[in-house]
């Protein structure tokens, strides 16, 4: 019998099925993985499995008996324990406090501090942490943050341990000490639930496989068909050369040149790198490790602190991103509903946005405009919408993206920098924005694309620029690009200066 | 505007009642009565939608009104200044207090809570200071001028009742202020940021100048509505005048379908949430002879308001929801 099984589980949000009836069933002591693309309902599972969201419809079972896990508590009390891949911790309280949040012992009313002390100390040598219980938490490595964070899970006493992208922003050293966590806590008895698009560790540490793919599953692995392959196939459902709709592009004369620029938030390191008209260009390496902040100081967000741009032969110095808008620069960002769209605004509002001073009648909105601009977007970008009139709050995620990119298009950028363009939308809405990123090439568009998603940098990049911790350690033309000479570069093992 | 008809139908309904309950609610002095007041009310309650619409808040309103309406009878009848230099003045003062509260919120980061709270101290402080805390007034001068606030426009054929010169004045600041709003790119870029500030800015809009000016255009209004005010009853003092009055501004706003988390905000609404809270008081006075019981009245009704246009909205959304998932 399972330690937990979930059957058929769905889950709506509004204007997208996250989880069309998924099952899914996990052993005593072993390490299921759950893979899939983003978008694919991984994240929606295993909130429902920690009784973060509830489920639309569906069963889960614990011990082979039917549980209602309608909150958090509920389902530590099941012993299931979920950890975000941004972690939860009050980072001004110590380690002690963070393991017991909630759960204080306590002694005449008061918390007893001694006690937690000393009890903390056993969950801390359980995942191999050495540190003293009463550091303060902000003073510890995010891999110490993670160890505290199961420490904190085991103290629950979890039976069942979800893991979320736990290495998304680990080191690599930090990401090996994590392995050997999981494989002692497998070895006494505990059950992890290990979720990951990083296909080389899932063939590391999984005992079997559960692939999830546009809500549903896809398909099971045991541990002797685990292969690269194998698992690429059930995640997108198809062959990977068939899904990047890559051709080769004719490169024209430099669009953006870029020396030595300086980052606020790596300001000893410098940045140069030129993108020519029509190439599409992959900006490649870990969390962390400088690329949103290039992007965001060449758009003005943040802006540079030496250097020098230039657009289309032009030196420019974008102090705000309105500066670099009329630079010709254009950028997606990475949060889509923070900084890309108005969530609560129709679509006709959202895609005219940048273009209103353009069009502008002496301070006055150009109505007529605005309405055929956004006509022309929503069929030249096929964003799926009722009217133009739509809240973009109700649309998928990827029509919302589009929104974005149509936003951008309205004014046709010389250059469009796009960070995490595909980030939480679903297989089919990822092809149709690959789509557009090569349309926008062929018609003489220079394409900057951050990207933590191999087989995106991979299948889409004319050239790929990596960057390790601030610095750019390399950059690798189509013909030399594999995973491991990204990874190579992205870890700093290696460093190849071709440019 | 399905929101301003919910609102409409509330005014209409409280007035309908006021006029089966008192006598004295139809007569055309308290129709006019109440239209003046609407009108002054009206003024200020346009200003801080715009503040509110980015999202913001302005509590100085009532001691903006307190330092521009005791200054200026203060500056021509203490000071002897000529009427167009205590215009200037007046006008100078309210622009600069509303740029001053936007570049401390913009630039220093500060909240709009803190920096207004302190400026409803400050400004009202400043002008018991300065005025000594004595009543000031026109007296029996400056005729013309009061005609701005107390004047009436008959209408033809129509006996009894004339239109109150403050509802003109009134009618233009509320038309510029719509167009200002809905037709320029400067209202949807404050509309916008009030929604998102992040995606604003990202999308090439300078937040922080927008931001400004509607603090200025608030301050800037609530200075207007100084003037006018002390133009209405010729004489303030200083410790009480405008008192609460930022409280009307805000409170006629949302009921007017301003949202306070921003992004939201209709101009005719504020006119109407205006009227209903002068009718409110009106009705609880000629009705009860209680006006000591006014504020727990009208703070029911606008709590009551707000909820029920709460619900309505999760209704709604509720609803898009299914129908986008069915389709």
């Amino acid at each position: 019998m399972p330690l937990l099984e979930a059957r058929s589980l769905t889950k709506s949000f509004p204007g997208v099925r996250a989880l069309k009836g998924v099952s899914l069933t996990v052993q005593q002591g072993e390490v299921l993985a759950v893979i899939g693309e983003n978008g694919a309902g991984k994240s929606t599972l295993m909130k429902i499995l920690a009784g973060v969201q509830t489920a639309d419809s569906g069963e889960i079972l614990l011990d082979g008996r039917s549980v209602a896990l309608r909150s958090v508590y509920d389902a530590l009390a099941s012993g299931i324990a979920l950890i975000h891949q941004e972690l939860n911790l009050a980072d001004n309280l110590d380690v002690a406090a963070n393991i017991f949040l909630g759960r204080e012992p306590r002694r005449f009313g008061l918390m007893d501090t001694a006690r937690m002390q000393r009890e903390a100390r056993q969950f801390l040598d359980a995942v191999g942490l050495d540190v003293k219980p009463d550091t303060l938490v902000s003073t510890l490595a995010i891999g110490q943050q993670q160890l505290v964070e199961i420490a904190k899970a085991l103290s629950t006493r979890a039976r069942v341990l979800i893991m979320d992208e736990p290495t998304s922003s680990l080191s690599a050293r930090e990401a090996d000490n994590l392995f050997k966590v999981i494989r002692d806590l497998r070895a006494r008895g505990v059950s992890i639930v290990y979720i990951s698009h990083r296909l080389g560790e899932v063939k590391l540490l999984a005992d079997r496989v559960t692939v999830l793919r546009d809500g549903e599953n896809s398909g099971d692995l045991s541990r002797e068909e685990v292969s690269h392959a194998a698992m690429v196939k059930l995640m997108v459902g198809r062959d990977l050369s068939q899904f990047y709709p890559h051709t080769p592009h004719q490169a024209g004369e430099v669009a953006l040149q870029v020396e030595r620029l300086r980052t606020p938030a790596h300001p000893r390191h410098e940045v140069s790198f030129q993108i020519r008209a029509g190439e599409i260009v992959g900006l490649a390496g870990l969390v962390g490790a400088g690329r949103t902040e290039v992007l965001l100081s060449l758009f003005g967000v943040t802006p540079a602190l030496g250097g020098t741009i230039r657009v289309g032969g032009r030196e420019v110095s974008p102090r705000s991103p309105q500066a670099a808008i009329e630079a010709g620069l254009a950028l997606v960002p990475e949060d889509r509903k923070k900084q890309g769209v108005l969530l609560e605004m129709p679509v006709r509002e959202n895609v005219s946005l940048a273009s209103l001073r353009r069009d502008q009648r002496g301070g006055f909105l150009n109505q007529r405009r605005e309405t055929e601009l956004s006509a022309g977007m929503i069929s030249a970008m096929r964003i799926k919408t009722p009217s133009d009139r739509q809240v973009v709050q109700f649309l998928s995620g990827g029509n919302q993206q589009k929104v974005v990119l149509g936003k951008w298009l309205a004014i046709q950028p010389r250059v469009l920098f796009l960070d995490e363009p595909t980030r939480g939308i679903d297989v089919g809405a990822k092809q149709e924005i690959y789509k557009l990123m090569e349309e926008l090439a062929h018609q003489g568009v220079a394409i900057l694309f951050v990207s933590s998603e191999m087989e995106e940098i991979l299948g889409m990049s004319d050239r790929v620029l990596v960057m390790h911790e601030g610095r750019l350690t390399g950059e690798l033309p189509r013909h030399e690009l594999s995973e491991e000479a990204v990874m190579h570069l992205a870890t700093g093992l290696a460093t190849s200066l071709t440019a | 505007m399905k929101k301003l008809l919910g609102i409409f139908g509330l005014l209409l309904a409280v007035c309908l009642f006021a006029m089966w309950a008192s006598e004295s609610f139809r007569s055309g002095y308290n129709v006019e009565n109440l239209i003046r007041r609407t009108a002054l009310f009206g003024v200020i309650g346009i200003g801080v939608a715009f503040v509110i619409v980015t999202g913001g808040i302005d509590l100085s309103i009532g001691s903006v009104i307190c330092l521009v309406g005791c200054g200026l009878p203060w500056l021509l009848t203490v000071q002897k200044w000529s009427l167009p230099a205590a215009l200037l003045a007046v006008t100078v003062v309210s622009v600069g207090i509303g740029l001053m509260h936007g570049l401390l919120i913009t630039k220093l980061r500060l909240q709009p809570f803190i920096v207004t709270l302190c400026g409803l101290m400050l400004y009202r402080g400043i002008t018991r200071g300065f005025t000594g805390d004595q009543t000031v007034g026109f007296g029996d001068g400056f005729k013309g001028l009061r005609v701005l606030s107390t004047g009436k426009i008959p209408i033809p054929f129509v006996q009894g009742f004339e239109i109150p010169a403050p509802w003109v004045v009134l009618v233009i600041v509320a038309v510029i202020a719509a167009i200002f709003l809905n037709r320029t790119i400067y209202g949807r870029y404050l509309l916008a940021l009030g929604r998102n500030e992040d995606a604003a800015r990202y999308s090439g809009i300078n937040t922080g100048a927008m931001t400004i000016l509607a603090y200025v255009i608030c301050s800037t209004l609530a200075g207007l509505g100084g003037v006018l005010f002390v133009l209405d009853v010729n004489s303030a003092q200083p410790v009480d005048f405008g008192n609460f009055y930022e409280l009307y501004a805000i409170a006629a706003a949302v009921l007017g379908g301003c949202s306070l988390r921003g992004g939201e905000g209709s101009i005719l609404g504020v006119i109407i949430g205006t009227a209903l809270i002068l009718v409110l008081r009106n009705v609880v006075t000629l009705v009860t002879n209680h006006s000591n019981i006014e504020f727990a009245i009208i703070g029911t009704v606008i709590l009551a308001g707000v909820i029920a246009d709460e619900l309505v909205k999760r209704y709604a959304v509720k609803r898009r929801a299914a129908r986008a998932l069915a389709e």
